[in-house]
């Protein structure tokens, strides 16, 4: 098994994110994190879907997914050509004590502290998945008290843009002669 | 309509909605009016598409989808939001299944009271988006037009399919405007038709190369009209023909060059000819479980071709060396191009021991049966006079069960769309009124519903549709008193222990009486017990056309649909009878 981030650029109507979600599940494939937002066009919003499967499922996922109408592309964001980023946001426990330490974890990640109370902070992190990994490993001493992830976006490198296509109509055929 | 004024004008919603669907085509529509759905058919009153007043939304579903097989055209069919909408969900999930277009027209509750559980609501396009090809909500009366223009034009493009259009009860009351689309902004649905000259030249290649090779003919040659393409590949390449449930029809039964039906009930030589291949040409099939048994040990030495207009088919269940993307038509009139250019340059398939192995297995193994020892009716012969007396013109339709195995082996299919049947859901109750709709599809041709007793109880209501709207359907019910298959199974593989299949339909004790069930329904019925009869009885019923005909053929309850795979084994392991294992001679390959 291996990870695999897909960028899903779909039409942007009502129900859509209800066909993908159910989609995964009766063709038994796994969503390890999804992500949903609107792109630079307000008619297309952009799905980052990360799934872990061998390399033929991903084909029948890929496959699957372009058969639903409002599937308009997709392409899969890994590796070195694109940049991924998560959002966190965690509360740790922060006493006179110990705030000092949880600051200086807080610079070393480049992350920010959003709120402050008098027994903790509520800090602020974005990059990869790697990083907020190694983020909560140096937290997990002072004590998280809780913790809000969001689903990792991606993005590729360069000047190109994934939604670069004229979202072209098609004619309306005459029915069909008997 | 004439009522109304020219395209633009003030219309209601409903009135908005018929114009759409005789602006897309429809000239007949199959349903049950009810609360939502009603304002509707008050315009639909008026309208030149004619309505069927069905007896059950599921006979409405499945008359759409015999209609949509037998004329080739979308077919429609309307009912009420909550249990209208979810008594169509067996005919959607059937035409989703086996790539029949039609579209569903569904009324819903108030926009305003969607998803306060109001009475007779049911999430409809929530329940239906894993069974159709897509599903609209129309809230807003102004995207009627647009919304049927797209339903029609994505159920019959591309792999054709169910759409399901469910509009809400304001949305029909509200005014608008009736325009019809000039366009349709469908970003994401692009059908890919035209196969890739790269691949078709590289399957060539393949073809010439190869020494045993099948054309495995799905569903896919008879949805894209391909037939006679099909049959200009096959001669003019002398390859072997197998012929799926799905395609029965595709290549003329009589060509001798057909090997027949593969699969679970294939005959021997349609079996074989996969299984021993060394190349197998697969135009708009699907390596479905029943045509491959065991995937792993499913022809195990060959290189696949696969041909489907549905990428996702392609490598979904056996790994393709040659996927061609592409309308089946167009695939295989450029595979004659391609093939010709090989010949050409001086490049000819050698198939001619396999052909001589092949026809030898299906001149050694043919199809074939015991007449019952104690005089009673063998289903089997009554099939094979059905399909002799009513001839390759009539259109068949069967139900789900041991009936429609034998309906698809003992007649013989020479055109397309004249076998209709439920090959991958395996509706039971599909016969009767998937038979109705394409006798309204094809009023001049015989249709003749072939049903099993078990199935024919599901859905014999649509009887008095047919009746009353002068839809004279002929039905062949291969009466065994009970549910046949299931049986055959519990002989086999649960020690003859007979767990609820007993249907009494039998001499004993008759419920329902079928003949009796026939006249209360306005209907002719007859009946037929012994092989002496079976002639004369079905010439009697050729020649009733005025009102439908119903046939008991009573018939032998122990007889079993042979040859068999069983479920989960490999295709090696096929037997043409009970314990009869097929002896092929390799050293002849």
């Amino acid at each position: 098994m291996s990870r695999h981030t897909l960028s899903v650029l779909v039409e942007n109507k009502p129900g859509v994110l209800a066909r993908i979600a159910g989609l995964f599940s009766r063709r038994g494939f796994n969503i390890d994190s999804l992500a949903v937002g609107p792109t630079e066009h307000p008619e297309i919003s952009r799905m980052t879907i990360v799934v872990n499967v061998e390399e033929s499922p991903l084909e029948q996922v890929t496959k699957q997914l372009n058969k639903l109408i409002e599937v308009i592309k997709i392409v899969e964001l890994d590796g070195p050509q694109s940049v991924t980023r998560e959002l966190l946001l965690v509360k740790v426990k922060a006493d006179a004590e110990t705030r000092g330490h949880v600051l200086e974890t807080v610079s070393l990640f480049r992350a920010k502290v959003v709120d402050v109370a008098p027994d903790a902070v509520t800090i602020e992190v974005t990059g990869n998945a790697e990083k907020l990994e190694a983020f909560l490993r140096v937290l997990e001493p002072f004590g998280i008290r809780e913790l809000v992830q969001s689903g990792m976006v991606a993005i590729g490198r360069g000047s190109r843009s994934i939604t670069d296509r004229t979202l072209k109509p098609v004619p309306v055929p005459a029915p069909a002669a008997g | 309509m004439s009522e109304q004024g020219p395209a633009g004008d003030t219309v209601t919603g409903a009135q908005s909605l018929v114009k759409a669907l005789e602006s897309a085509g429809a000239d007949t529509i199959f349903g049950i009016p009810g609360g939502a759905i009603l304002p509707a058919y008050d315009p639909l009153y008026d309208s030149k598409i004619r309505h069927i007043l069905v007896r059950h939304e599921q006979g409405a579903g499945h008359a759409a989808q015999g209609y949509a097989v037998a004329t080739g055209r979308v077919g429609v069919c309307m009912a009420t939001s909550g249990p209208g909408a979810t008594n169509l969900v067996t005919p959607i999930a059937d035409a989703m299944m086996d790539s029949v277009p039609i579209v569903a027209v569904t009324g819903q509750v108030p926009s305003g009271a969607i998803g306060s559980d109001a009475f007779q609501e049911a999430d409809i396009r929530g329940i239906t988006m894993p069974i159709t090809k897509h599903n609209f909500l129309v809230t807003d009366p102004a995207e009627i037009p647009r919304t049927v223009a797209e339903a029609f034009y994505i159920a019959s493009t591309g792999r054709p399919g169910p759409v399901l259009v469910d509009v809400a009860k304001d949305a029909l009351q509200a005014m608008t405007r009736f325009e019809w689309p000039t366009e349709l902004n469908l970003p994401g649905y692009r059908p890919v038709t035209r196969p890739h000259a790269k691949q078709v030249r590289e399957a060539a290649r393949l073809i010439v190369e190869a020494r045993r090779p099948v054309l495995y003919v799905g569903g896919g040659v008879i949805r894209a009209g391909a037939a006679k393409e099909l049959r200009i590949l096959a001669e003019t390449t002398g390859i072997p023909v197998v012929t799926t449930l799905m395609a029965r029809g595709a290549f003329p039964d009589s060509h001798p060059q057909h090997l027949g039906m593969p699969g679970m009930h294939g005959t021997v030589a349609a079996v074989a000819g996969l299984q021993k291949s060394d190349l197998i040409i697969s135009l708009g099939a699907r390596f479905d479980d029943r045509v491959t048994g065991l995937l792993s040990s499913f022809a195990p030495n060959a290189k696949v071709i696969h041909a489907d207009i549905d990428p996702a088919e392609i490598g979904k269940n056996r790994h393709a060396d040659v996927p061609i993307v592409g309308d089946c038509r167009e695939v295989i009139a450029d595979l004659v191009v391609a093939l010709q250019a090989e010949a050409e340059a001086g490049h000819q398939g050698d198939y001619e021991g396999w052909q001589k192995f092949i026809y030898g297995v299906r001149g050694k193994y043919p199809l074939g049966y015991d007449a019952p020892a104690d005089g009673s009716l063998a289903p089997q012969y009554v099939l094979e006079r059905l399909g002799k007396i009513s001839g390759p013109d009539s259109i068949y339709v069967a139900g789900v069960g041991q009936h429609q195995m034998w309906a698809t082996h003992y007649i013989s299919y020479e055109n397309p769309q004249t076998w209709i049947n439920s090959g991958g859901l395996g509706t039971m109750g599909f016969s009767v009124p998937a038979a109705m709709g394409a006798k309204v599809g094809k009023p001049d041709t015989t249709v003749w519903a072939v049903d099993g007793d078990g199935c024919f109880q599901m859905t014999n209501q649509e009887l008095a549709t047919c009746a009353i709207e002068g839809i004279p359907i002929k039905v062949a019910i291969i009466n065994n008193e009970s549910l046949g298959m299931v049986r055959q199974w519990q002989t086999l593989f649960y020690n003859s222990r007979y767990s609820n299949t007993d249907l009494h339909t039998g001499p004993s004790r008759r419920i329902p009486d079928f003949v009796k069930l026939a006249d209360a329904y306005g209907c002719v019925g007859l009946s037929c017990e012994s092989p002496d009869d079976v002639d004369a009885t079905i010439e009697k019923a050729m020649e009733i056309n005025d009102v439908p005909v119903v046939v008991d053929f009573r018939v032998h309850r122990d007889a079993m649909v042979w040859p068999m795979v069983a479920a989960g084994t490999s295709n090696d392991d096929i037997k043409y009878a009970r314990d009869l294992a097929p002896q092929f001679e390799e050293d002849e390959l």
